[in-house]
């Protein structure tokens, strides 16, 4: 048999029919759910008069739009109950295989409950109404995001109707000098390949350097593809991703679990498998990352300056750099350490989870955020991951440093709460997103890792966390 | 879905690379559950002036002059012409909604990110790719000649200038253009292999027993 990358042994695994022109019905393992892409699908199968295909395959959660603060309020906003509410009414009318509903002790952003309850497992295709559904692909499962037509599709088929992409290798060699982070490999790949980079393909991240990172890193990275133009992004089944899932609620157990196992370890791409496209990265060369722009692109490392467009010979890019610095209110050539902020966001479906928020804790610990930092808010992907934090007393350390210790939830990675940047205000932030708008109206985001938002919150502006003694 | 055939109107340009879904429709727009009554906040943060918020009164607001979506002279365009990458970023089915709602049928552009091209023909917007050149040489004449307009052809693919002047071919996948020729909707087409999707099913039970 020929040689088979991951993504073709992922994808042959789940075709139940293909079609002449290329195109090939998917079978869908896994959907998660959540509240602002699901309503309109539910309907339209209501409309329809169909039913979900398989309930099982769901599973659930509110996160969007869900307040961090306050919950004994309940949700004030009334445009965000009305979604919060039908999600709880379509839950009720059609089950799940498991919903965390707003407060649960389990709720969560979508994309960190499904691995931590082992509801995300390797071999599986993976699916979501939110583009960053890729972070589950860290499990070698094939996982992308898709739009509510396509949500209603798999509600009522199982299965999707879609053509085989083409397939990246993202090797990343060598050792990730101290400091730097999963979230620097992410932004240095994008920074290289550019946002339409991965257009068009399913990337895989390979090399020492990725499996070098824990499950929580993979995530980090997989996360991102879509940043990257990729759809999915995926990383092969190793020992830390058998372990990690071990004992999980929704993972497999007893002789069932030594199956699986057996099954999950042979999703590698065989070694002589062909990639269309590789790009090598060496990990040696990275360094801490902070975008200066309004796409994940416009970024350089803590060591960089803010580009000139005059120095940019192509006018379209020259136009891009010119527009996004009016944007961001920065002048170019300007020392990215002499950036000042206004307010750190450290959270996110990127960098939520406790090994995020170990890493801002350890920054942060003993000190205090600077007086020009007018908010420092950390919010823990899930009610999981905040009571794990909780008990190693991290929150401890946030609150005594000035940070405020949030209920978890989206948040401020879009803004659909209360938790936003007002026009002009500057943020570093853990999230994915630095769009024009994204973190509220004029807000002005630069992405970060967690421990590169800590430093800037105690800083008061960006700094080398390498050199913060 | 409405079908799709022969289309000729009013081209309208939006001349920067990368435009997110999230500056085609911000997300203080995505709280409603329906899935019309977008159009009105399409750019919301580039057409108006002030700051957009859910239940404001549109025809109130001050429009920013500047954004070429609020010219007279692109007033009812159906065709949007627009740079690399359009509809990057998050997979909001929201940002076709509001372009359709807006009243756009057909995007042109050098290449979109792919989830969003692909919601772009649920809802009935057919999104073609031209090359570079050929969408600057469209660039050009959109602003050149007001009034300028372009017919689209899906049965044939192709784009005309309105003169006859140009015309350019594009490519669009068969199974798609079935679909959006004859409104076609896609679950009721998938659901007529129900029995292969359950037989499929049946196997995957007893191979991976785990995932179910
Ligand atoms: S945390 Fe941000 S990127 Fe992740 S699912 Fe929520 S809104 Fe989307």
């Amino acid at each position: 048999m020929t040689a088979r990358t991951l993504y073709d042994k992922l994808w042959d695994s789940h075709v139940v029919r293909s079609e002449s022109d290329g195109t090939a019905l998917l079978y869908i393992d896994r959907h998660l759910v959540h509240e602002v892409t699901s309503p309109q699908a539910f309907e339209g199968l209501k409309l329809a008069g169909r039913k979900p295909w398989r309930v099982g395959s769901i599973v659930a959660t509110a996160d969007h739009n869900t307040p961090t603060q306050h919950w004994d309020r309940g949700i004030e906003d009334p445009t965000s109950r009305v979604q919060v509410d039908a999600l709880d009414a379509n839950m009720r009318q059609y089950g799940a295989k498991a919903y965390f509903p707003f407060r649960d002790k389990r709720q969560g952003i979508v994309h960190v409950i499904g691995p931590e309850n082992g509801a995300t497992l390797p071999g599986m295709t993976v699916v979501c109404g939110d583009s960053h559904t890729s972070t589950h692909g860290a499990f070698g499962c094939l996982a992308f995001g898709i739009g509510t037509s396509e949500v209603e599709h798999v509600l009522a088929t199982q299965c999707l109707l879609t053509k085989q992409s083409k397939a990246m290798l993202v090797k990343v060699d060598g050792t990730l000098p101290f400091g730097c982070t999963a979230k620097d490999v992410a932004l240095a790949v994008i920074g290289k390949i550019g946002t339409a980079g991965g257009s068009g393909y399913a990337i895989e991240f390979g090399g020492p350097a990725i499996e070098a990172l824990s499950m929580e890193g993979r995530m980090t990275v997989c996360n991102m593809s879509i940043e990257a133009g990729a759809r999915a992004g995926m990383i092969a089944v190793d020992d830390k991703t058998i372990a990690y899932l071990r004992g999980r609620p929704f993972a497999p157990a007893a002789e069932m679990w030594d199956r699986a196992a057996a099954y999950w370890r042979t999703l590698v791409s065989d070694a002589d498998a062909k990639f269309d496209r590789v790009v090598t990265i060496d990990a040696a060369t990275i360094a801490p990352q902070v975008t200066w722009g309004t796409s994940p692109e416009m970024v350089t490392t803590i060591e960089g300056r803010v580009p000139d467009p005059d120095k940019e010979r192509d006018p379209m890019r020259r136009d891009g750099i010119e527009r996004a610095l009016a944007y961001m209110g920065l002048s170019p050539n300007t020392a990215m350490t002499d950036i000042c902020i206004d307010k750190v966001f450290i959270g996110s479906c990127t960098n939520s989870r406790i090994e995020d928020l170990r890493a801002a804790a350890a920054v942060v610990s003993g000190r205090h955020k600077a007086d020009n930092v007018k908010v420092a808010m950390v919010v823990p992907g899930s009610g999981l991951v905040k009571a794990q934090a909780e008990r190693e007393g991290l929150d401890r350390v946030f609150t005594a440093a000035g940070f405020e210790w949030r209920e978890p939830g989206c948040s401020m990675c879009l803004a659909m709460n209360d938790d936003r940047l007002e026009p002009g205000e500057r943020c570093a932030s853990t999230s994915n997103r630095n769009f024009e708008g994204r973190q509220g109206t004029g807000g002005r985001t630069h992405l970060v890792s967690p421990a590169m938002a800590a430093a800037a919150a105690i800083a008061g502006h960006f700094v080398d966390v390498r050199r913060l003694s | 879905m409405q079908p799709f055939h022969i289309l000729t109107g009013l081209v309208a340009p939006l001349d920067r690379a990368n435009v997110d879904t999230d500056v085609i429709i911000p997300k203080q727009f995505l709280k409603s559950i329906n899935r019309s009554g977008f159009g009105a906040n399409l750019f919301d943060g580039w057409r108006y002036l002030d700051k957009g918020e859910p239940g404001m009164n549109h025809a109130l607001r001050p429009l920013n002059p500047d954004f070429a979506l609020n010219q007279p002279r692109y007033r009812g365009a159906q065709i949007l012409l627009a740079r690399r990458n359009f509809g990057c970023g998050s997979s909001r089915e929201h940002a076709p909604w509001a372009l359709a709602d807006y009243g756009f049928r057909a995007l042109i552009a050098p290449s979109y990110a792919d989830i969003f091209f692909n919601n772009c023909y649920k809802n009935g917007l057919l999104p073609i790719v031209l090359a570079e050149s050929e969408v600057e040489h469209l660039f050009h004449d959109t602003a050149a000649f007001p009034g300028f307009r372009l017919t689209i052809d899906l049965e044939r693919q192709t784009v005309t200038t309105q003169d006859g002047g140009a015309t350019f071919k594009f490519d669009v996948e068969p199974f798609r253009k079935h679909c959006l020729l004859n409104g076609l909707d896609e679950i009721g087409l998938t659901l007529t292999h129900a029995t292969d999707i359950a037989a499929f099913e049946a196997k995957r039970k007893i191979e991976q027993p785990w995932l179910f």
